[in-house]
C-alpha cells in the first residue's frame, strides 16, 4: 500500500515538472525576446495547488474513507437514472423542446449566437455521422459541402435574386451533386486513402472558392446576401400578403432549431432503417456486407450523397443568417472541428454527437475568460476526455429489439 | 438436374494456377461434400461461385442461367448465400440485426419510406423482423436475438453466420468449414442441422476438414487438389479412393520384401 503511494507521488511530482517545462516556453518567453519567470511560476502554483487538493480527495477516496459522502451520491444517481430509463421519452423530449424554445428569449443576445452555431453544427455532425458513423467511411472534408449549400444560397441570391426558399432545397441539391462527384471515384478506397482523398477534396473545394473570382469573388467574399423572408398575411385594406424580412437573432434561432430538429428525426429513422442497416453493416465489414446481399458500391455513394444534403441545408442557412460567404468560414480547420465533435460525443451514438458539438462550441465560449490559455485548456480538456471516454461522451447503445420480457 | 455449376472454371492469379479446368455440379436436393488438402483451392471455389472473384476461363451457371461477371450482391439475391471460413460477423451489431442484414436483398424500400415511415415501410420492416427472427429460431440461436455477435460463444457465432445466410431463403447455400474449432458434440449437432436445412429443399456445397462430419451427411463428395478435381463420387467410393488417399496421406512407401 504504502509503496503505491510511493509511485503514485513519484509519478504526480514528474508530471508536474513535466508541465513546468511544457508551460515556461508558452508564457516565459514573449514575443519581444524578453524572459520571465513571474506569470510562469504563478500559473504553475495555481494548477500544482488545485490538483494537489483533487490528488488528495482521490487518495482518501480511494482508500474507502469517503463513504459516508459518495454512498449518498452514487445512490441518488442510481436512482434518477432508473427514473429516467422508466419514463416515457415523450416526457424528457418535451421538456427539452420547451426548454429549447423558451432559451433565446431567456437569455441574452450573445448566447442565442452560440446556440445557433450549436444547432448549424449539429446538422454539420449529423450529417458526417452517416457517413462516418454510420457507414464508417472517414471524410476529412466534410465543411466543402457545407461551403458548397452556402455559397449556392449566395450566388444564386446575390447574383439572380432568388429567395431563400427556392435556394434552400437548391443548396441541399448541389451538395448532394458534389457529394456525389467526390464520393465516385473515392469508393474503391477505404481508411487511411479514403482520409487523404476527401481531405484533398475539401481543399480543392476551399481553392475554387478562392480562386474563381467571377463566381465566387475570391477571398474578399460574397456581400449582401438577403436574409429569409416569409410571407405574412396582413389584415390591412382587406386581405393580402406582405414580405417579412426574418432579420432578429431570435427568429434565425427557431429556423436552426427547426432544421435541427428536423435532422435529428431523418437522421434517426435512416438510422434505424434496412438502410441504415446496409451501411452499418459496410462498416463492420465491407466484403461480407456485399456478400450478403447488400449493393456496397451504392449505399456507400448514397451515405456520401445524404452527408452532403445535410450539411447542404446548415450551408444555406449558414449563409442567410451571415448575409455574407467567404472561403475563409470552410477551411480544413473547420472539417477537423465536426470530425472532433463527432468522435468525441461518440462516433455512432446520435445523442453523443449532440453533446460533442456543445462541448466543442461551449467550452471555448466559456473559456474565453481564460485569455491566452484558452485553447490550451480547450486542448487539454480534450485530451483528458478522450483518456477516460475513448469511446465517447455517450457510447452507442443497440436498439433492444425484441419484446421486454416480464 | 444440375443447379449450380462450375464449367471448365480455371483461375490464375499471376502465374499461379489456383483452379484449372475444374468442373462439377450442385444437384437439386442433395448435399455436396468439396474437400481437399489445405490451399487446394476450395475457398477459391467459393469465391468464383458467389461472384468475388472473376475466373480466368470457364463459366458459371445458376438454375440453367450463366452468372458470371455478375455482382456479389447480385448472386446472394438470386438465391446463393454462404458463410465464411473465418467468421466474419457484423460484429457491433446484434444477431438479430445481422440477420436482417441479409433480408436486404428480399426488401426494396427506400430514403423516402425509411424518412417518412410510411405505413408500407413499418410493414416491411416487421416483414424484415419476422423472416429474421425465423432464422434464428431455425438454427436455435433466438436467445441471443438482442445480444452484439462480437459477444457471442464461438458455437453459436458460427450458427449465428448460418442463419444470416439462410434469412434470405437462398435456394443454395455454401457453408465454408462450419465445423471448425467446434467440439465434437456440437459438431454432431451441426451436422444436424445441415440435414434439417436439406430438408427445406436448399442445396448444400460443404467445405470440411471434420471426415466424420463430411461422411456423415453428405450424399456426393468432390475431392480436389492443386485445384483439380481429383474424385468425384460417394462418400464409400471417395474413402477408398486411391488418389484421394494419396493427396492425404502422401504416396506408400516402397513395398518391403
Amino acid at each position: 500500500m504504502i509503496q503505491e503511494f510511493k509511485k503514485i507521488w513519484k509519478q504526480y511530482a514528474i508530471t508536474m515538472l513535466w508541465l513546468l517545462g511544457l508551460l515556461w516556453p508558452l508564457l516565459g518567453i514573449h514575443p519581444d525576446g524578453t524572459i520571465s519567470f513571474k506569470q510562469t511560476i504563478t500559473v504553475w502554483l495555481y494548477i500544482l495547488s488545485g490538483t494537489f487538493i483533487c490528488f488528495i480527495i482521490y487518495i482518501i477516496n480511494s482508500s474507502g474513507n469517503l463513504k459516508f459522502f459518495t454512498e449518498p451520491v452514487v445512490n441518488t444517481s442510481e436512482k434518477l437514472n432508473n427514473m429516467v430509463q422508466n419514463m416515457p421519452s415523450w416526457i424528457w423530449k418535451s421538456v427539452l423542446l420547451i426548454g429549447a424554445v423558451l432559451y433565446p428569449l431567456l437569455t441574452g443576445r450573445y448566447p442565442t449566437d452560440v446556440a445557433i452555431n450549436v444547432l448549424l453544427y449539429i446538422c454539420l455532425g449529423l450529417g458526417l455521422y452517416v457517413v462516418a458513423g454510420l457507414a464508417g467511411m472517414l471524410d476529412l472534408g466534410h465543411i466543402a459541402f457545407y461551403g458548397v449549400g452556402a455559397y449556392t444560397y449566395a450566388i444564386l441570391n446575390v447574383r439572380y435574386g432568388i429567395g431563400f426558399w427556392v435556394c434552400f432545397p437548391l443548396a441541399g441539391l448541389s451538395a448532394c451533386i458534389a457529394g456525389c462527384i467526390v464520393g465516385y471515384p473515392t469508393l474503391r478506397m477505404r481508411g487511411d486513402y479514403l482520409a487523404i482523398v476527401t481531405l484533398g477534396f475539401g481543399e480543392i473545394v476551399r481553392i475554387i472558392l478562392n480562386n474563381w473570382m467571377s463566381l465566387t469573388n475570391g477571398p474578399n467574399g460574397i456581400l449582401g446576401v438577403k436574409t429569409i423572408g416569409i410571407l405574412r398575411p396582413v389584415m390591412e385594406n382587406g386581405f393580402s400578403f406582405e414580405i417579412f424580412w426574418v432579420k432578429k437573432l431570435e427568429y434565425f434561432y427557431y429556423f436552426a432549431l427547426v432544421l435541427a430538429i428536423l435532422t435529428i428525426i431523418a437522421v434517426t429513422r435512416i438510422n434505424f432503417s434496412r438502410i441504415g442497416r446496409a451501411l452499418e453493416a459496410i462498416r463492420e465489414d465491407e466484403t461480407a456486407a456485399e456478400l450478403m446481399g447488400v449493393n456496397t458500391f451504392y449505399y456507400k455513394l448514397l451515405a456520401y450523397a445524404m452527408g452532403a444534403v445535410f450539411a447542404g441545408f446548415a450551408g444555406a442557412l449558414f449563409a442567410a443568417r451571415m448575409k455574407f460567404v467567404s472561403p475563409e468560414s470552410f477551411t480544413f480547420l473547420e472539417s477537423v472541428m465536426v470530425l472532433s465533435m463527432v468522435v468525441l460525443g461518440g462516433m455512432s451514438s446520435i445523442p453523443g454527437i449532440i453533446l460533442g458539438v456543445i462541448a466543442l462550441i461551449v467550452l471555448p465560449e466559456v473559456f474565453r475568460e481564460l485569455e491566452s490559455y484558452r485553447m490550451l485548456v480547450f486542448g487539454l480538456t480534450m485530451i483528458i476526455m478522450m483518456l477516460f471516454r475513448p469511446s465517447g461522451l455517450i457510447a452507442a447503445k443497440r436498439k433492444k429489439m425484441m419484446e421486454k420480457k416480464s | 438436374m444440375a443447379h449450380l455449376e462450375l464449367k471448365n472454371i480455371t483461375v490464375r492469379f499471376g502465374g499461379l494456377y489456383a483452379l484449372s479446368e475444374l468442373s462439377f455440379a450442385i444437384h437439386t436436393g442433395e448435399i455436396l461434400g468439396l474437400i481437399g488438402p489445405n490451399g487446394a483451392g476450395k475457398t477459391t471455389i467459393f469465391n468464383v461461385l458467389t461472384g468475388v472473384y472473376k475466373p480466368t476461363e470457364g463459366d458459371v451457371t445458376f438454375e440453367g442461367e450463366s452468372i458470371l461477371g455478375k455482382k456479389p450482391h447480385e448472386i446472394f439475391s438470386r438465391g446463393v448465400a454462404r458463410t465464411f471460413q473465418n467468421i466474419r460477423l457484423f460484429s457491433k451489431m446484434t444477431a438479430l440485426e445481422n440477420t436482417m442484414v441479409a433480408m436486404h436483398c428480399r426488401s426494396n424500400k427506400g430514403v423516402m419510406g425509411a424518412l417518412l415511415r410510411t405505413n408500407s415501410q413499418k410493414a416491411e420492416e416487421a416483414f424484415i423482423k419476422e423472416k429474421a427472427l425465423e432464422a434464428l429460431k431455425f438454427m436455435g440461436v433466438i436467445q441471443f436475438a438482442d445480444t452484439v455477435a462480437s459477444n457471442l460463444p464461438y458455437g453459436s457465432q458460427r450458427r449465428l453466420e448460418i442463419a444470416r445466410a439462410l434469412a434470405s431463403e437462398p435456394k443454395v447455400l455454401l457453408l465454408d468449414e462450419p465445423a471448425a474449432g467446434m467440439n465434437p458434440s456440437e459438431s454432431s449437432e451441426l451436422m444436424k442441422d445441415i440435414a434439417r436445412i436439406s430438408e427445406r429443399g436448399i442445396d448444400v456445397l460443404l467445405v470440411e476438414h471434420d471426415m466424420k462430419v463430411v461422411m456423415g451427411v453428405c450424399n456426393r463428395i468432390v475431392c480436389v487438389e492443386h485445384g483439380i478435381k481429383i474424385a468425384e463420387g460417394s462418400p464409400q467410393e471417395i474413402q477408398n479412393n486411391p488418389k484421394v488417399i494419396e493427396a492425404y496421406l502422401g504416396q506408400p512407401a516402397a513395398k518391403h520384401d
